[in-house]
């Protein structure tokens, strides 16, 4: 099956992740905090009856964080440990591999962050490939 | 095909097969003579054989295949069953199950078994060995019938009493089409003139056609050749019947001994099946997928959650109707959640079955004698907990063996029975299921808990003054305790009983130890008897919701600030006498601290230790739905799960025992 990529925003920053990882998209619900967890982990969520837990993507990455907005989702994905989701700043489409072409990260930037895989360039846009199940190691504040 | 599809099948069936061989051993054991105990292990090893033959698992399908050729001979009464026997049965038994764990870990099921192997091949060599010997004198006569010692004296017994014994050779038409049938129709005549005491190939490899056209019987009877002759050659599809005497070799001594457990003549060893009947009968189930019971289970929490929306919005409108309607639902819901949650129950039996063979190995490696009695082993516990118990309840087994019951020599001393007596119980009191592990070895020596305690710098030695005898024998399940002197293979490893009893209470449950010298020690374990629908008090933090299980709670309390104590950077309260740490939640769950004149106070406890919890505020105490926090946060501090509450947010359930336990 070809590949695709749901993509979404941070600032200006387009990221994308497998299409086959993702379980769903939600808009914002109530998140309540998980006390002594790691910075980035906003949270658990009730989804449809299974407590699920949320990061702060924005945190994670090392952006800024902001208030959520009408745009704001919830990206809840199906990783190696159970469905996790990450809050963006919106999700806007998803790309097929025929559109973009995948190009390797620079060595560099491959040694500073291991969340990301590839850059995937089209005609009229750029984002940056996760892998999802990186962002969510080491989630538990020893 | 892919396997992997009935991965799940091929693994409940062995375990299942497995169970059986194990019980069963333990009855061989007792009556070595008991054919349908010795029919139930033969025919477990050969499901078992034939499942991992098509799995692939092969030394599986290497040792149940000698394991069966070992009770063949058992079964058709060509060898008694020895002690070695047995013991090999056993080891054989431990490691398939070994190997079936590795499978069901997504291993690849391979073990070292050819010493087992070995073993069996040992058992079933002694056997043609002497018989080898024997046959010899007669080799010349019946050049085409093997005859092993045990028929050989059939057929000496039965022609003392006037029978003939004959070889007769069936070979069948080349191009014959129902073998098998035609087969069966010559034994069918066969047992009409007289009885069929052998046959070559075997009656089974006879009936799945494992021959080409002829085979031989060796057969009794009071008629004549002729008469056998006519009688086969009538079955249609036979070429030709070779009928010769059969001549007895000498009689050798071996055999008259081999014989001694044989009570009676056995003419037809076919016959004597009807113990069969003595096997228990299972209750009728069927086997459901543990994702449906699951996800049923899911659904009616869901479920319970809309009720207690319902009912508040009933309440809130006021009308009768609908007040009465969701009352009905309410009453309905309870007896299917009671149902419901008696999917998940099973009876603890299948963690106790293990304990036989397990307590006879350890015993016997310690060199004591010890009698396991079993009773409750039908109680029933939720599928989580019985999963999960069972290392415990080994360790303290173990314990109770190496530790609990004296040696041989100083039960002598005492005055007591040699063969020690461990008992292990099960039953229902309340909502809560008990396991008792009970020794009637030398007890606690207190003193000496007490000193090890001291040198192992547990505690102080003005504390150890204060303790009630209960209180000294709860050191033993102190992180870093171990008594045993010598270090044993056995319980001496490093691992204490302080896992046993963190792990019972991450069940919810409690573990109590009564003890009396020179009489026995009683382990008592006390379990909840489900885990996922608990009562549980809400409180708030600040904004913030959470639960507290009711079962950790002894009362809530108000507290002005003049009543808090400070003692050693601690604050303290008094709670009827004695003063009890003050915990404040707000600072364990990073909120900030709210100053007040009076505070409300949930008193929880933990084994013995209790402890004051600060709270913002009581909301009440509701029935609510554990869930897990899933391994994405595991291992947050003092907290043991989530639960969805009626507005369907989520709310963290405070693990009080972490929280005592710092």
């Amino acid at each position: 099956m070809e590949q695709k990529w749901v993509v979404f925003q941070l600032e200006e920053n387009a990221y994308g992740i497998d299409v086959q990882s993702v379980r769903s998209i939600e808009r914002v619900i109530p998140i309540t905090r998980i006390p002594n967890a790691a910075s980035y982990v906003k949270g658990v969520i009730n989804l449809r009856g299974v407590v699920t837990p949320v990061i702060d993507l924005r945190t994670r990455l090392g952006f800024e964080s902001v208030e959520e907005t009408e745009e704001t989702r919830i990206i809840i994905a199906t990783l190696e440990h159970g469905d996790a989701g990450f809050i963006v700043d919106c999700a806007n489409e998803v790309v097929e591999a025929a559109d973009v072409r995948i190009e390797p990260l620079a060595d560099s930037k491959q040694d500073e962050t291991n969340y990301l895989t590839a850059i995937a360039k089209g005609e009229d846009q750029l984002f940056s490939l996760l892998e999802p199940n990186r962002l969510f190691e080491e989630i538990i504040h020893a | 095909m892919d396997l992997n599809e009935y991965l799940g099948l091929f693994l409940d069936e062995s375990i299942e097969h497995l169970q059986a061989i194990n019980s069963s051993l333990l009855i061989f054991e007792q009556r070595l003579d008991d054919e349908a105990v010795i029919d139930q292990i033969f025919r477990s090893a050969h499901t078992l054989k034939g499942m991992a033959g098509t799995m692939g698992y092969d030394a599986i399908a290497d040792l149940t295949h000698e394991m069966e050729s070992a009770l063949d001979l058992v079964r058709s009464k060509t060898q008694p069953a020895t002690p070695e026997l047995i013991d090999v049965l056993f080891v054989a038994a431990e490691q398939l199950e070994t190997m079936v764990e590795d499978i069901s870990q997504g291993g690849t099921g391979k073990l070292d078994v050819a010493t087992t192997v070995v073993r069996l091949k040992q058992f079933i060599n002694m056997d043609s060995e002497p018989s080898q010997d024997t046959d010899k004198p007669a080799a010349t006569v019946m050049k085409n019938f093997e005859c092993d010692v045990y028929s050989e004296s059939v057929v000496r017994q039965s022609m003392a009493s006037g029978y003939q014994a004959y070889v007769i050779t069936v070979e069948l038409s080349a191009d014959v089409i129902l073998k098998a049938a035609r087969v069966y129709m010559v034994f069918d005549r066969l047992q009409n003139l007289g009885d069929v005491i052998l046959s070559n190939p075997t009656s089974d490899e006879l009936e799945q056609e494992q021959f080409e056209t002829r085979f031989d019987v060796l057969f009794v009877t009071m008629k004549s050749a002729d008469d056998i002759q006519s009688e086969v050659k009538a079955v249609s599809e036979v070429a030709q019947v070779l009928i010769q005497p059969f001549e007895v070799p000498v009689e050798p001594a071996a055999a008259a001994t081999l014989l001694e457990p044989v009570e009676t003549p056995v003419i037809n060893p076919a016959t004597d099946t009807s113990n069969e009947t003595q096997t228990p009968v299972a209750a009728k189930t069927i086997r459901v997928n543990l994702e449906r019971i699951d996800r049923l289970m899911n659904l009616f929490e869901e479920f319970i959650i809309d009720r207690g929306r319902l009912e508040r919005i009933a309440a809130e409108a006021g009308s009768s109707d609908l007040t009465e309607t969701v009352e009905r639902i309410k009453r309905g819901t309870n007896e299917l959640q009671s149902l419901v949650l008696t999917l998940r129950m099973m009876p603890i039996e299948q963690v106790f079955n293990r304990f036989p063979r397990m307590v006879r190995s350890v015993s016997k490696d310690v060199g004591k004698n010890i009698k396991l009695h079993i009773t409750g082993a039908e109680t029933e516990l939720d599928r989580t907990v019985i999963d999960e118990i069972g290392d415990p309840l080994v360790h303290l087994i173990r314990n109770a063996v190496d530790h609990g019951i004296e040696s041989k020599a100083d039960r002598i001393l005492a005055g007591k029975a040699v063969e020690g007596n461990l008992s292990l119980r099960a039953y229902h009191s309340g909502n809560r299921v008990f396991i008792e592990i009970e020794d009637d070895g030398a007890g606690i020596n207190q003193e000496r808990v007490t000193k090890i305690a001291l040198e192992k710098g547990l505690l102080t030695e003005e504390e150890a003054a204060l303790l009630t005898p209960e209180e000294v024998s709860m050191l033993l399940f102190a992180p870093g305790f171990s008594t045993a002197e010598t270090v044993t293979d056995l319980s001496g490893r490093g691992v204490g009983l302080d896992v046993v009893k963190s792990k019972i209470e991450s069940l919810g449950g409690e573990v109590f130890v009564e003890t009396k010298r020179g009489e026995g020690t009683i382990f008592r374990i006390s379990l909840p008897l489900t885990l996922s629908i608990i009562s549980a008090m809400l409180v708030k933090l600040g904004e913030e919701t959470y639960a507290i299980p009711l079962t950790a709670i002894l009362e809530t309390t108000s507290l002005k600030q003049d009543a808090i104590l400070q003692a050693h950077r601690e604050k303290v309260f008094d709670f009827r006498g004695q003063l009890v740490p003050l915990i404040s939640l707000n600072q364990v769950y990073g909120l900030p601290h709210a100053e007040a004149d009076a505070y409300s106070v949930v008193v929880v406890r933990s084994g013995e230790k209790l402890a004051g919890l600060i709270v913002s505020e009581l909301i009440g105490q509701q029935e609510i739905v554990m869930k897990p926090l899933g391994s994405y946060l595991e291992g947050i501090r003092a907290i043991s799960g989530a639960t969805i509450l009626g507005d369907g947010q989520v709310a963290l359930i405070i693990d009080s025992n972490a929280l005592l336990r710092k």
